[in-house]
This record gives structure tokens, C-alpha cells and sequence, in this order.
């Protein structure tokens, strides 16, 4: 026989429900943070994976290899723990003044992503034809200049797919910022089942939240998709 | 306005440019022909440096080529190319194919821009179709537009390379008459064809190529009625012939 006594009440309204409501702005903030990042950072690993200067291309192999292959928590771990060691006193002095469990949940999380999407955009440059580049090139263009107004504004196009998948993967990502005690959504529904034992509606209610999280992202960039990269695009 | 001397190219092993030696005057138009892989599109890839040479000289508006010194960016600016398969950027309208360049490397304003666009495409014939997509439109209507794009940077010298050969025979004619528009307004064009009949009417220097050598250069009228070597002879054969 069940005993236990669901009491939804927990997680719609009250004090809890407002806990829950600030974890859902923080994973929001890391979210719209990282993926904005990743995605810059991921353009320009990009650029430098395919550069003719080889200690370019080499800095961005091995970040490419470094931080797809290790685990995202141990990178968490290793920016809240580690990097401060080796960093200046000012810079930790700054870091400590503002929110670094925030600062080193965002870095690690745009660190780990940006080498999945650098790779993605890759794939996605690799499938233009050359002849873009020749065309660009011989109006004049630098190497630069053909990649940023030519080359990678085709490829981001059709590698859409791929990064809404990593940026679906941050955004679940996101929840492993708990650990170094960013107060993200699932610290919070933590704290409440602590509080209230209500687990399973605690947790209920940030499962209902992450998949309306996911689903928008998923639609935002579908609508900015259809709207503004691909108008053509069938289907 | 090109000039080159002595000059070779070798991809690996193979010898594609031998000993080319040729001068091109400011507002010439050279065609250049030849069978299938005697080395034209190396040629005239070699003038905007798409393929840079391995030994000799070559000087293009004053520039040379293998200066260190030389600016390729700027020198290619000077420069319009015109691809066999257009190359327009998908991505962007035809209105913004013809302003990019415009915009990014001379710095025009935006209105200026636009105005010069409109008036290129008027002049190929497709202002209405400034704001479709290259999807959208003919083969001869997309070289129309490659042809407005390279014309929007002003170029000194506009290289064509077969720049009919991907379109069916009902469009070639309003991009040769494009192009024929173009000769004689003191630009300088070398182009890469088989339309023997713009060669005839518009060039005024015809270049036969084989085997990675300019065998000929003459005069179209020379050319088509007295061909020297017999290679020449044999390939103005075969394309003349109505079986080729
Ligand atoms: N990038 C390259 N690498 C190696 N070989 C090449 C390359 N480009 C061209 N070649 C070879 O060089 C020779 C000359 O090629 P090129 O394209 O200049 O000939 P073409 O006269 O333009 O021929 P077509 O009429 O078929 O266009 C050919 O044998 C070709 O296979
Ligand atoms: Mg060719």
C-alpha cells in the first residue's frame, strides 16, 4: 500500500514554489549564457581547426580533443577548484567579489560545448563546396573576410540540426552547476525535497520544467531558422 | 596590363603551363581555346593568382605576381572572375551578391551601393530579380548576376572562364550579348570559350593552347581562316563540324 501523501501544493505556490522559481532564472541565465558563448567560442575553434598556421591548428586540436574528452564535471570541478590556485590574487580577489560558482559553472559549461559545436560547424564548412571560398577569394576577400560573410554563414545554415542539439545538452548540462553550489534549478528542487520531503514533486516539477526549457529552445531556434537563415528551407 | 614571361606550372608531375609567354593590352579582349585540358582555366586562374605559378613572371596591373610584397586581396579586387558553374553566394539575395564586395572591401555607403547594383542589373537585363535567391533563377540569369557582381567592384581586367559551357543552348546568347556589352568599354577580358562565334565578332586576339603551351595567337580572322599548327586546325575542325 502507498503511504506516501502527494501535496502539490509544495511546488505551486509559497515559499518553495518561489525557491524553484529562482532555480529555474539561474539554469535560464546559464543557459542563454553559455549557449550564446559556446556558440561564439565553437565559430572561432572553428576557424582556427582549419587555419593554415599550424600552431593555430594545433591549439585547437588539442582543445578540441582535451575537452570532448574528459568529463564535464571534472571540468567543473577543475575551474571552481583548481583554476584559482594558479591565478593571480587580484583576479581571485575579483572572482570572489562577484558570483564564482556562477563565473565557473558558465566557463566550464561553454568550454566543454564549444568543442562539440567547433566540430559540428566543421563538418558543416567541409560540406560547402570550394568554390565558394574561389568566388570570395577573388572578390578580393581575405581568407577572414571569405569565412565570416561567406563560408560560415552557409554552414551554420545546415549545421542547424547539430547545434540545437548542443545547445539542448547545455541547457541539461547546465544542472551539474549544483555540484559547485550554483542555486540552479536542481539545487533548488534539492533544497525543497530536504525541506518538505516532497521528492517526487520536487523533482516532477523540474522534469516538467527542463522539458519546457528544452522544447522552447528547440522552437526559438527553429523559428530563427525558418525566419531568418533558411526562408527557402523545405520542410 | 598582363604581362607574362616565361612562365611554368606544374601541378606535381604534370606539366600544366609551359614557357607561357604573353601580353595583354589594357582594353584587350583575348579569347583563349584549346581542347579539354590543355591547361586554359591554369591560365587564367594564374592572373588573379587562384593558382599561383611555380617559375617565371607575371605582372598584372603593374603588380607582379611573385612579389612578396603584393597585396593579393587588392590586386584581386581590381580583378572580376566569372566562373563556368556562377558561384553566386546562395545565402543572399541577388541584390546583396552584387553589394557585398562593394560594401565590405571599397566601404561604400549602403545607397550608393544599392543604386550601382540596380544599375548593373538593369544593365544585364534582371532588375526585377534583386531580391530573389540564386536558387530561384535560370542558369544564364545566375551568370548574368555573377557577371554584375564582378562588374560591381569596377575591375580593370574581367577573366571568364567557359563561362557558357554549364547552360543550355537557348541562354548562351544573353550572356554572350552581356559580355559582348562589356568589350570595348576599355575594360581588359581574357576569356576562356568554345563560341567560336563570339571569338569571331568580339575578341581581339584569339590564343589556341595545347598541352600547357600557347601554340597560337593571332588575330580572330587570321586565326579561324589560316590556323598555323595542325592541332589548331584539327580543333577548329571538330568544333566547327556539326557532329562534334
Ligand atoms: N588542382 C589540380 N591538381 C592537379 N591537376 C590539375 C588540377 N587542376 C587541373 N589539373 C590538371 O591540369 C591540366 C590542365 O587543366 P585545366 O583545367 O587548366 O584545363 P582546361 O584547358 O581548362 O580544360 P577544360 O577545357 O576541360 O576545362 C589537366 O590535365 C587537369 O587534369
Ligand atoms: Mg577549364
Amino acid at each position: 500500500m502507498l503511504t506516501y501523501q502527494f501535496d502539490w501544493s509544495v511546488v505551486t505556490s509559497g515559499k518553495y514554489f518561489e525557491w524553484l522559481v529562482s532555480g529555474f532564472k539561474v539554469t535560464l541565465q546559464l543557459s542563454v549564457v553559455g549557449i550564446v558563448l559556446a556558440f561564439i567560442v565553437g565559430l572561432l575553434i572553428a576557424v582556427m581547426r582549419m587555419s593554415n598556421f599550424r600552431p593555430v591548428r594545433w591549439f585547437a586540436l588539442a582543445y578540441l580533443e582535451f575537452f570532448r574528452n574528459t568529463p564535464l564535471l571534472v571540468q567543473i570541478f577543475f575551474w571552481y577548484f583548481g583554476s584559482y590556485k594558479i591565478l593571480p590574487t587580484a583576479v581571485n580577489d575579483w572572482l570572489n567579489s562577484t558570483n564564482f560558482e556562477f563565473a565557473a559553472a558558465v566557463i566550464a559549461l561553454t568550454i566543454y560545448t564549444s568543442a562539440f559545436i567547433a566540430e559540428d560547424i566543421r563538418s558543416g564548412v567541409l560540406s560547402i563546396p570550394r568554390e565558394q571560398m574561389e568566388a570570395a577569394r577573388s572578390a578580393g576577400f581575405s581568407y577572414l573576410r571569405s569565412m565570416q560573410y561567406i563560408i560560415l554563414p552557409q554552414a551554420v545554415r545546415i549545421t542547424v540540426p547539430p547545434l540545437v542539439n548542443q545547445f539542448l545538452n547545455l541547457a541539461k548540462n547546465s544542472s551539474l552547476a549544483m555540484t559547485i553550489g550554483v542555486m540552479e534549478l536542481t539545487y533548488q528542487a534539492r533544497q525543497v525535497e530536504s525541506y518538505t520531503f516532497k521528492g517526487f514533486e520536487a523533482f516532477t516539477a523540474a522534469t516538467v520544467v527542463y522539458l519546457v526549457l528544452s522544447t522552447s529552445i528547440t522552437a526559438l531556434v527553429h523559428i530563427y531558422d525558418k525566419r531568418v537563415l533558411n526562408p527557402n528551407r523545405a520542410v | 596590363m598582363i604581362q607574362f614571361s616565361g612562365v611554368h606550372k606544374w601541378f606535381k608531375q604534370l606539366h600544366v603551363l609551359n614557357d607561357i609567354n604573353l601580353r595583354i593590352t589594357p582594353g584587350e579582349v583575348l579569347v583563349v581555346c584549346g581542347p579539354s585540358g590543355s591547361g586554359k582555366s591554369t591560365l587564367i586562374r594564374t592572373i588573379n593568382q587562384l593558382e599561383p605559378i611555380n617559375e617565371g613572371k607575371l605582372v598584372v596591373d603593374g603588380m607582379d605576381l611573385l612579389d612578396k610584397k603584393t597585396d593579393i586581396n587588392k590586386l584581386r579586387a581590381e580583378i572580376g572572375f566569372v566562373f563556368q558553374q556562377f558561384n553566386l553566394y546562395p545565402h543572399l539575395s541577388v541584390l546583396s551578391n552584387i553589394t557585398l564586395a562593394p560594401l565590405k572591401i571599397r566601404k561604400m555607403q549602403k545607397k550608393e551601393a544599392e543604386e550601382q547594383a540596380m544599375t548593373l542589373l538593369a544593365r544585364v537585363g534582371l532588375a526585377e530579380k534583386r531580391d530573389a535567391y540564386p536558387s530561384q533563377l535560370s542558369g544564364g540569369q545566375q551568370q548574368r548576376v555573377a557577371i554584375a557582381r564582378a562588374l560591381a567592384m569596377k575591375p580593370k581586367i574581367m577573366l571568364f572562364d567557359e563561362p557558357t559551357s554549364a547552360l543550355d543552348p537557348e541562354m548562351i546568347g544573353e550572356v554572350l550579348a552581356v559580355m559582348q556589352g562589356l568589350a570595348g568599354t576599355g575594360i581588359t577580358m581574357v576569356v576562356v570559350t568554345h563560341e567560336m562565334g563570339f571569338a569571331r565578332e568580339v575578341a581581339h586576339r584569339v590564343a589556341f593552347m595545347d598541352h600547357g603551351v600557347v601554340l597560337e595567337e593571332a588575330k580572330p580572322e587570321e586565326f579561324f581562316r589560316n590556323p598555323q599548327h595542325e592541332r589548331a586546325q584539327q580543333f577548329l575542325k571538330q568544333l566547327l563540324s556539326p557532329m562534334h
